[in-house]
């Protein structure tokens, strides 16, 4: 059995950011094990800009920004291991992972960082009726086709589900000869980026059909026509809505589902609203010494917010090298009060937080001209007036450690004008 | 001359065409798809029924209780998965629990061993998931699950390896007898045999009255299924079934014998013979039957659904040999449930009963076993890193979710009737058959089959014909 003191599952920009972090909090044990064939993950197929505004104040495509963190990796020597599928994670830390040259093999680390990344919602999951022919993507599916293996999955397109892939291809799509009929999204918001709606929808004169899904596809070998219709409140097709668009693709943008399945093998505990690990101001999880970042924790919009968090994430697996994870045990609840679906962290250590800390949250519905309050012991701590929140844009906001130095819980909510 | 062809390569074709392979001919499976077990046999509930169901005396009843009897050691010899989980029928509160004991009393006439009726807090014992209002139940231990594409294949290999040829994208057109020998034509090609097997599907009505006057009638009857995540597999261990009524045995709920749960079928009479679509309403049935049998189904781990079509002969018993007014066509016609069951007793007699019309001697070569596709998730630490020494392909994660290796894809093209698709592969391998059904995987796999199977791009397909994955190069 090999020994690190820190191994990172996961070399997309989570885990690059977390290894260069601990690398620059002395860490010098480390070993980051990818997947596929190269560094940097997913952002190796977004070769769209818009990446790194907030990182490096310039607008940089997928892999320029990856570029930017892999060079850091080189230049750190961190050690790293393509093509390498991570089988299991013990409790106790031991890392089983197997590729063709190394075989199967164990590492023992003192701290373990997942960065494993999300998956996308497939056409099973959601469900929907009818054939089953070729031409059905996952919208990243086809992304991958047309951007790195330079093939073209399909020329007359309707997309369901309006995140910010789906957008992304639906101008890609477009770039590249297809005729995109319309983007159909299931809620009565996108839940995309407005710039990318702006960019990449009307810009190209594509219809965005809101309360829209698929509610059959034709079609015995290859997509030949795709059926929408308009949904009610309850999210149900209202009959006679339907409109019947003659197409060979569909392609699917209707959610990323952070994967979690090695980390519930390792007794990790899985919020049931992120489908990412429950974690503490430190980004632990319930198992002592494995932390998490980016989109296994829970699903960001804006790649610069995942590096930042990853950042932290090796920092405090650093933290946790270094002083063998030593803390008090105190910790308190964040709560949401359902207008804010969620929060990550989901609990603070009080005593043993720095001095400030970054809380992500995401709202459960569009509220327009609405706060943001948090409340600790009896004070509010925050109160922000916005114009819009949406459940497509993640939010943040700041607490400080002596304000929650005897508070038994911290409460999240929306006020409403 | 073929001494015999047997037409179709699903679960029935597949089996006669190797129970044909112990006598010495010359023999030809000729299947419409590009692939075998592409139709009724890869959408159905993939259960080995014990045998209660069927009405004593029918061959239904003789067919599935040998053939549940002889799956096992099958499943040794060629290699596919079974597992003998037991089954359940159920009875609620308000219903006829004599309907029970008929059932019992029907096994016991078919010959189903083991069988007893069991009461509630038993039940609860052996599935801590079962509805509150169910009181009793027929447990069958003899009952099993079984990978019926797994069976299929393994079925066609080890036919194709004793010497029986197949032709693939070969529907049959047209039959005729001339001379004492039949003239078969597909689109391309006119084939001789001296005798025909018809397992057709939905398509042997058709292709039997085009030799008979005894007309059959088939009718698609379509079963809708949704299938769950591995993380929801034991969320029951025994097969779940509902008191029978007329239109079938109910919506089942079973962990399957790769550890997913499956819930299904409904049963719709329909025309089309390729009637394989989900409806919103059939889905929508399956879950809601499904709850009348086992609480807390967890919904949000359904990764996807399908439907097949059951082949429903008017008569309501499967038709099982010679044609009484064409002499050397032999059928396998109404195959519907339990016709995976009966698979293998029906491969042995109708095989036998061609070999006999023709005098066929033994194949002296046969060899009846087969091994399948390395699972290599099944070896030891140890062996599996001198597999990985020994072919580094088998240490390269295709496949995340079902954790499968380019070297079981490669395997899985290269073997004998190797994969052609993107299904072929799912089918012989389960690559793409996971939570994510093949998001991650698709493009890796088409390289594989690019290298492997020595397409283009734009020749791989999903399921043959038509169904090809892209279009050409971007701009």
């Amino acid at each position: 059995m090999e020994n690190y003191d820190l191994v990172i599952v996961g070399g997309g920009p989570a885990g690059l950011a977390a290894a260069i972090s601990a690398r620059k909090d002395g860490i010098d044990s480390i070993l980051v094990l990818e997947r596929d064939d190269r560094l940097g993950g997913i952002l190796n197929q977004c070769i769209h800009n818009g990446f790194g505004l907030h990182t490096f104040n310039e607008e940089l495509t997928g892999p320029e920004y990856a570029g930017r963190f892999i060079s850091q990796l080189l230049d750190e020597k961190i050690e790293y291991r393509l093509n390498t599928m991570v089988m299991d994670i013990s409790h106790e830390r031991v890392v089983t992972a197997m590729n063709s040259k190394d075989g199967l093999f164990q590492v023992q680390a003192k701290a373990v960082v997942l960065a494993m990344g999300c998956r996308e919602r497939s056409r099973g999951a959601l469900n929907i009726p009818g054939y089953r022919p070729a031409g059905i993507y996952t919208a990243g599916c086809a992304q991958r086709l047309v951007n790195m293996e330079g093939e073209m999955p399909g020329k007359k397109v309707v997309i369901l589900g309006s995140g910010d892939i789906g957008l992304i291809m639906a101008r890609r799509m477009t770039l590249e000869g297809a005729k995109v009929e319309v983007v159909a999204e299931l809620m009565p918001y996108s839940g995309g980026l407005k710039r990318n709606i702006v960019q990449c929808l009307d810009d190209f004169g594509i219809p965005l059909k809101l309360s829209h899904t698929v509610v059959n596809i034709e079609g015995k070998k290859r997509v030949e026509a795709v059926t929408i219709a308009e949904v009610g409140p309850d999210r149900k097709p209202i009959p006679g809505t339907e409109e019947r668009y003659e197409c060979d693709t569909l392609l699917l943008s209707c959610g990323l589902l952070p994967e979690n399945e090695l980390s519930k093998e390792c007794g990790v505990e899985i919020s049931r609203v992120t489908n990412g690990p429950v974690v503490n101001d430190s980004l632990e999880t319930s198992v002592p010494g494995v932390f998490a970042c980016g989109n296994v924790l829970h699903v960001h919009d804006l790649v610069d917010f995942v590096s930042m968090e990853a950042k932290n994430a090796g920092h405090y697996a650093a933290s946790f090298i270094k002083n063998g994870g030593e803390s008090d045990d105190k910790t308190i609840d964040v709560v949401c009060d359902g207008k804010v679906r969620y929060t990550v962290p989901q609990m603070i250590r009080p005593l043993d937080m720095e001095d400030t800390l970054t809380v992500r949250f995401r709202v459960a519905n569009v509220y327009k001209s609405a706060s943001v309050v948090v409340k600790a012991g009896g004070k509010e701590l925050v109160r922000r007036r916005k114009q819009i929140m949406a459940p497509g844009e993640m939010e943040q906001v700041v607490l400080k450690k002596s304000d929650l130095a005897d508070a038994d819980k911290v409460e999240f909510g929306i006020e409403e004008a | 001359m073929y001494d015999c062809i047997v037409i179709g390569a699903g679960a029935i074709g597949s089996a006669i065409a190797r129970e044909l392979s112990r006598y010495s001919g010359k023999f030809l499976v000729l299947e419409s798809q590009e692939d075998v077990c592409s139709g009724t046999t890869k959408a159905n509930s993939a259960i080995v029924h014990a045998g209660y169901d069927a009405v004593p005396g029918s061959k239904k009843a003789l067919y599935n209780v040998r053939g549940s009897e002889l799956m096992e050691a099958l499943s040794k010899e060629l290699d596919f998965p079974y597992d003998r989980i037991g089954s359940l029928v159920i009875c609620r509160k308000d219903q006829d629990r004599s309907e029970l004991e008929k059932l019992l009393e029907q096994g016991k006439k078919n010959g189903v061993k083991d069988l007893r009726i069991i009461e509630r807090d038993e039940i609860v014992q052996m599935e801590p998931h079962i509805a509150d209002d169910i009181e009793c139940a027929l447990y069958a231990p003899t009952a099993a699950v079984v990978c019926p594409f797994g069976m299929c294949i393994a079925f066609a290999e080890n036919a194709a390896d004793n010497g029986v040829e197949f032709a693939f994208n070969a529907g049959v057109k047209e039959i005729t007898k001339e001379d004492g020998h039949f003239v078969i034509k597909t689109a391309t090609e006119s084939y001789e045999s001296k005798t025909v097997v018809n397992a057709a599907g939905v398509y042997a009505d058709v292709l039997h009255n085009q030799v008979s006057s005894k007309k059959l009638h088939i009718t698609p009857r379509k079963g809708e299924y949704e299938l769950f995540d591995k993380s929801a597999g034991h969320h029951v261990s025994h097969t779940i079934f509902q008191l029978p009524s007329k239109l079938g045995k109910g919506i089942l709920v079973t962990p399957t014998v790769h550890g997913n749960l499956l819930l299904g079928p409904t049963a719709e009479d329909i025309d089309d013979k390729e009637g394989t679509n989900t409806t919103a309403a059939g889905l929508s049935q399956v879950e809601k039957m499904a709850a009348l049998s086992v609480k807390d189904l967890p919904y949000r781990d359904v990764i996807t659904s399908f439907a097949g079509l059951r082949a429903h002969e008017d008569g309501g018993d499967f038709i099982i040999g010679e044609c009484e007014d064409c002499k050397g066509f032999f059928d396998a016609a109404g195959i519907e449930s339990p016709g995976l069951s009966s698979a293998p007793a029906i491969g042995v007699d109708v095989a036998e009963m061609v070999a006999k019309s023709l005098s066929l001697p033994k194949n002296e070569k046969f060899n009846g076993t087969r091994k399948g596709i390395l699972d290599s998730k099944k070896l030891s630490f140890e062996e599996r890193n001198e597999l990985i020494k020994k072919n580094p392909a088998y240490g390269q994660i295709i496949c995340r979710c079902e954790s499968i290796t380019a070297g079981e894809i490669i395997d899985a093209i290269t073997r004998t009737l190797g994969a052609r698709s993107l299904d072929g592969i799912k089918r012989r391998t389960r690559a793409g058959m996971g939570r994510c059904q093949a998001g991650f995987c698709t493009p890796r796999q088409m390289d594989l089959l690019e290298k492997y199977a020595h397409l283009t791009p734009e020749q791989v397909t999903k399921s043959g014909g038509n169904s090809i994955l892209v279009f050409g190069k971007t701009k």
